[in-house]
């Protein structure tokens, strides 16, 4: 039996230390098409899975029949939530959502049953038979009318999933200008382009191997061992090849099921969504409506913010509680506001279910605050760079849960960079239809198209938050290897498609001098890495590496000292070579090796946060928080509502860029998706049904909606973090949508109070 | 059915092919060639671009029984000597690849661009590749790896 899958992902690179940008250790099999992504495993004698998902957004399950999908002939297993032998529930931080439902289904596409056939149509059609009796119930589908005494429950006890009351100072203090909006942000999907797959192997142990695309194991794997009813060493997982990730691989997809299968069937089972089954196989982000207001000075210094955060849940909880927390405690932006009063709530409805997405409850806010932010700049005539520079939070100040920001926070400086880049030409008569609104549609020449700038800044908290106690393990050999000292790194932290593996080698080669390093293929073989999400793995793997690294060192040079007989501390290890004080190059690590391999592992925990007062929000909340700010300069057709990005500037503080390269990769890839959300991407759900589910109808920006982009990177190093490092992968998506929404606004002189931007909203018909 | 076709220079005989199936499929599910990829399988995301007789085309929209007798060519043969084709060379160098999901099917686009327009502009490069969509970029870096591919092959 062929055991070949998920071994392909991962190779040695070229050289390169902390600081450099050495080239993806995956690259060459990423432009080959040799690289394993999840979807392109096989194996001998396997089969395919399906799954059969609810048509109605809320229903009670009467009976299932079988029958028509057992008789055609190339099935193998057809399963129900009578076949789940374990715990028929899992979930991310409650286990609330049935791995199939058995007695109500709760949202349009909820897994009802499955099918493993010798064909993926064979597969379709065979479920397609299946007869599922459903008495239709009433649905909640408006989040606004969730809470409503006579709201359907869409679970017991109610449909309150989470509200963070928080108070600071005086809320109820008054001001000489007082401005207030409000806001409503549509449902955005990840849209990660490798659909979600996995491969589960039986195991002659009884046990099973999966290899999936997913962003963390080893919480897969605690609600896999629930559903399964079986221990963690039968339950073993392995990293497939992931094609991008954004949060919507945070929770299951096919992992239960494909097991499931596997075990009935006794053979290998791929599972493989399409597109459509995408858009209903993961978590959403939060749609929200936000209440906002401030209060100032009249020369604009902030005396006040209440704001009011509703975020639809959808069905299941998925990580709603922690969007609300940073909906709550980050969302008014990163500005100095002495009395605050804010209330998020998060509700269940029977819409799709809405956890992570990259941004994770700051995107929604920072629409709400960013245009408020416009509004006070206009009432008290000042510019809106100033009016942010002016109540932008600086190191030292306390934010609104009352944590003290304990490293660089330069809102002030990120703006002014921001608002000194170059602006692009102004359009001249004559342009190519390519750079206006509507492109080659050719809808205009340029008539009635005009320009708007637009400025945004945001902050956002990295790594786990209220007290979540977050690490991640290495495990680093070191060892001689054909004459070459070689350096093999072990974690399950997962690389999504940001560069993690890239990372994990530079810190191998700067802690180790050594050139060669490789990385082990992601399991569960080794400790928990923590989650890819919350722009957490460099800091915190990237820790842990560090730190196993330096475990590994210590060994290598106590065991030179007793050779060299001088005092470890002298001894530094360089270029495979332990040399002195000075450099002198006293032995080599070969010598000291021998045939031996050193091994280490280590844990690497952040600072500890605090859960927040349940009655004020008050608390250390977050570890570290990392700062953007955006520019954003469109031409809008203001006759036909059409949206033209010309330049989308930016300016972060990342702390230490360990790739510089690859950062700038993120905050590219980051800013495209908030602006996707400013102007069209937006999932349509009515009556909770999606009414758009295929690339056809959700639209994600092209290489001809996204402008050219100046990026600063500032390193201010925060002494509190491995290297000094700071998050990267979230904060561009925060603040690059409110930007172009901004612009859009100044362009079209029109309020703009939702976004994505629609057309009609532009015109006003 | 029997499916007889070209693909990178290989004379391929696949057997008991489902009519119903795409080009696509047969590529990735019975010739063992995944390079090609899935995205969306509906002919928005070009992530399956691939030639057919020269001409690009997103494999997922091609049936099966349509490439019978055809030469296609996919990811997997853009580099014809031991090393990679100057494009793809050029995505690996420039960081244009992340996750890289979309990536062979941009490879075949931009390799079919610099194929028809060796120095392109960036608005011809944008025109040319807005059929296939990235995620993880946004597409800075792939204009950059562009550039260095059409440089590198107008001085070679």
């Amino acid at each position: 039996m062929s055991t070949e899958a998920g071994t392909r992902t991962t190779a040695t690179s070229s050289p390169g230390r902390v600081g450099d940008s050495p080239l993806r250790p995956d690259g060459t099999l990423k432009v080959t098409g040799e690289f394993a992504y999840a979807s392109d495993l096989w194996h001998d004698d396997m089969v395919w899975g399906v799954t059969l998902r609810s048509p109605h957004p809320h229903a009670r399950i009467r009976g299932i029949d079988l029958t028509g999908a057992l008789t055609v002939p190339g099935v193998t297993a057809v399963l129900t939530a009578d076949d789940v032998p374990g715990e028929n529930a899992v979930g991310l931080e409650h286990a609330d959502q049935p791995v199939l439902a058995s007695e109500f289904v709760r949202y349009e596409g909820e897994p009802v049953a499955l099918v493993a056939a010798d064909h993926p149509e064979t597969a379709r059609r065979a479920a397609a038979r299946i007869r599922v009796d459903y008495e239709v119930l009433p649905a909640v589908t408006d989040p606004r009318r969730a809470m409503d005494e006579d709201a359907p429950a869409v679970h017991r006890p109610g449909n309150l999933v989470r509200h963070l009351r928080l108070r600071r100072g005086d809320p109820s203090v008054t001001a000489p200008v007082v401005v207030s909006l409000d806001v409503e942000v549509g449902m955005q999907d990840q849209a990660f382009l490798g659909p979600e797959s996995g491969l589960a192997v039986p195991a002659e142990d009884g046990g099973v191997d999966l290899y999936v695309a997913t962003q963390w194991l080893h919480v897969d794997q605690r609600q896999m061992c629930l559903a399964l009813g079986m221990p963690a060493d039968k339950v073993r997982l392995h990293l497939a090849g992931v094609g991008g990730a954004f949060g919507g691989r945070e929770d299951l997809s096919v992992h239960v099921h494909a097991c499931l299968l596997a075990l009935r069937t006794g053979r290998p089972v791929k599972m493989s969504y399409g597109r459509e089954e995408s858009f209903f196989g993961h978590v959403h982000r939060h749609p929200a409506w936000l209440t906002y207001e401030f209060g100032a000075e009249r020369d604009g210094t902030l005396v006040y913010a209440r704001a009011t955060v509703l975020l639809d849940g959808g069905a299941y909880a998925s990580s709603t509680a922690a969007v609300v927390g940073n909906a709550g405690t980050l969302g008014l932006g990163p500005y100095r506001i002495p009395n605050v009063a804010v209330d998020a709530y998060g509700v269940f409805t029977n819409n799709p279910p809405c956890g992570a997405m990259r941004g994770f409850g700051c995107v929604q806010a920072a629409f709400a605050h960013e245009a408020l932010m416009d509004e006070l700049a206009d009432a008290v005539e000042l510019d809106r760079v100033a009016i942010r520079q002016l109540n932008g939070m600086r190191e030292g100040d306390r934010n609104i849960t009352g944590q003290v920001i304990d490293s660089a926070a330069p809102v002030a400086e990120l703006l002014q960079i921001v608002s000194e880049l170059p602006l692009p030409p102004a359009r001249e008569d004559g342009a190519d239809l390519r750079s206006l609104p509507g492109s080659v549609g050719n809808t205009t020449h340029g008539e009635g198209v005009v320009r708007g700038i637009g400025y945004a800044v945001t902050y956002k908290n990295v790594a786990f938050s209220e007290g979540f106690d977050d690490y991640s393990t290495a495990r680093v050999r070191l060892e001689m290897t054909g004459g070459e000292a070689v350096a093999t790194v072990h974690t399950a932290a997962a690389e999504v498609g940001q560069g993690l593996i890239t990372v994990e080698q530079q810190i191998c080669r700067t802690e180790l001098g050594v050139e060669r390093v490789v990385v082990h293929p992601k399991d569960t073989t080794v400790g928990s890495g923590g989650s890819t999400s919350a722009s957490r793995q460099t800091y915190v793997t990237g820790g842990a590496v560090q730190a196993a690294c330096a475990a590994v060192r210590t060994v290598v040079l106590e065991r030179a000292a007793r050779i060299l007989d001088r005092a470890a501390a002298d001894l530094r290890l360089d270029g495979e070579k332990i040399v002195g004080a000075s450099g002198e190059v006293l032995t080599g690590l070969s010598d000291v090796l021998g045939e031996d391999a050193v091994e280490e592992t280590a844990e690497y925990r952040h600072r500890p946060t605090h859960a927040i007062d349940p009655q004020t929000g008050q608390g250390d909340a977050h570890v570290q928080f990392a700062f953007s700010a955006h520019r954003a300069v469109v031409d809008v057709d203001v006759e036909l509502g059409l949206v033209k990005v010309v330049a989308l500037d930016t300016a972060q503080d990342v702390g230490r860029a360990i790739n510089p390269d690859a950062v700038v990769g993120q905050i590219h890839g980051g800013s495209a998706q908030g602006m996707g959300l400013a102007l069209m991407e937006e999932i349509v759900v009515t009556d909770g049904h999606v009414r758009n589910p295929s690339f056809t109808d959700y639209l994600i920006p092209t290489i001809l909606d996204m402008p050219p982009m100046q990026v600063k990177v500032l390193e201010y190093a925060d002494p509190h973090a491995p290297y000094g490092v700071r998050g990267v992968g979230e904060p561009p998506t925060i603040s690059s949508g409110p930007a172009v929404a901004a612009a859009v606004r100044a362009a079209c002189g029109k309020p703009l109070r939702r976004v994505p931007i629609r057309p009609e909203h532009i015109t006003g018909t | 059915m029997r499916i007889t076709t070209t693909v990178n220079g290989t004379r391929h005989d696949v057997d008991d092919v489902w009519p119903g199936e795409s080009l696509l499929y047969v590529l990735r599910e019975r010739m063992g060639l995944p390079g090609s990829k899935n995205a969306c399988e509906q002919g928005e995301c070009g992530s399956c671009t691939v030639y057919l007789d020269g001409e690009p085309v997103c494999a997922c929209l091609v049936a099966a029984g349509q490439a019978i007798d055809r030469e296609i060519t996919t990811v997997e043969g853009l580099a014809t000597g031991e090393g990679l084709h100057p494009v793809q060379e050029a995505f690996v160098e420039a960081g244009a690849v992340q996750c890289g999901f979309c990536t062979p099917g941009l490879l075949v686009a931009a390799h079919d661009l610099l194929e028809r327009v060796p120095d392109p502009s960036d608005l011809e490069i944008r025109e040319a590749l807005a059929g296939n969509l990235c995620r993880c970029t946004g597409y800075e870096k792939i204009l950059d790896a562009v550039r260095l591919a059409a440089s590198r092959q107008a001085r070679a």
